[in-house]
């Protein structure tokens, strides 16, 4: 058990520490090793899709609201 | 409410199609290049589900005191942009972290509990859709602890050893990151007042329908 705790220990000690501050690179400094492009469009892909999405569940929710009131008071007048 | 409505979204759209300018004319970190630039959104997204969950958390809390039903379709609204923005934070991250750390995922404080906080967002959601009567009681009470988790996800960098960038990263951001950064989280800050607005709008409409279908069963 002993052996076990020091081994998590000594493990969790390993772990890189987190980054405190960025850096800017310097111009003609740093190169890409894996392509990031990918992961970078990616991501802008799922902002604009995910509020484009939001924003179209809102206006359809709002369009079925405002017919359900627009039937509701054709009803109420005919009555 | 209504006239600011329009200039808002001028201005919150314009700013939101803006942004990758900017954030493609902002310097790389030198750690990490090219795929920092997801920092630009992933990060103020990250702000803007706390500020989201936060506000849920205080309408609900107002909701369960006073009973104002105002307050409760604040609460409302508020939730659904907690997951949106959660989904967002939860999407990039992981496109990031593959790239920065070499892997998708780390179960470490900042991220497990940014991911139980995104899940009670969710649950609040399922509460009131499926609760039956009383779900707006029980969903507030599921709001004010999604609040209470906000520091906890907040300040996690901090005092635990974690991947994640520290909370220090945003005050020493330096000019060429700066700018942009505070460009974006301005034009997400403003689509979320934006989204806000409009779905307040719909819970009012929702509101107006209930007292109209009550007043025609009288």
């Amino acid at each position: 058990m002993l052996l076990l705790n020091r081994f998590l220990i000594a493990f969790a000690f390993l772990q890189p520490a987190a980054q405190g501050e960025f850096v800017p690179v310097k111009p003609g400094e740093g190169t890409e090793q894996l392509p990031a492009g990918p992961l970078v469009i990616a991501a802008y892909a799922i902002i604009w899709v995910a509020m484009m999405f939001y924003l179209w569940t809102i206006w359809r929710r709002l369009n079925k609201v405002e017919t359900d009131m627009r039937a509701l008071e054709r009803r109420k007048s005919t009555k | 409410m209504r006239k600011l409505f329009m200039p808002l979204l001028v201005v919150a759209t314009a700013m939101f199609a803006y942004a990758p300018f900017m954030i493609d004319q902002a310097a790389y970190e030198s750690s990490m290049g090219l795929v920092s630039k997801i920092f630009y959104f992933h990060a103020p997204s990250g702000m803007v589900m706390l500020l989201s969950a936060v506000v849920c958390g205080i309408a609900s809390a107002l909701y369960l005191w006073r009973r104002n039903p105002g307050a409760d379709r604040l609460a409302m609204a508020s939730a659904e942009l907690t997951v949106l923005y959660g989904l967002i934070v939860i999407a990039t991250g992981p496109l990031w972290a593959r790239k920065a750390w070499g892997i998708w995922w780390d179960w470490d404080a900042r991220l497990t509990m940014s991911f139980v906080g995104w899940l009670i967002a969710i649950s609040y959601l399922f509460v009131r859709k499926y609760g039956g009567p009383g779900s707006d009681k029980l969903g507030a009470a599921l709001a004010v602890f999604g609040t209470a988790n906000v520091p906890f996800i907040y300040l996690s960098v901090n005092f635990w050893r974690t991947l994640h960038p520290k909370t220090s990263v945003v005050p020493t951001l330096p000019p060429l990151i700066r700018g942009p950064f505070w460009f974006s989280a301005l034009a997400l800050f403003l689509m979320y007042l934006l989204l806000l607005t409009a779905r307040l709008h719909l819970e009012r409409q929702r509101a107006a329908l209930d007292a109209l279908y009550l007043a025609e069963e009288d």
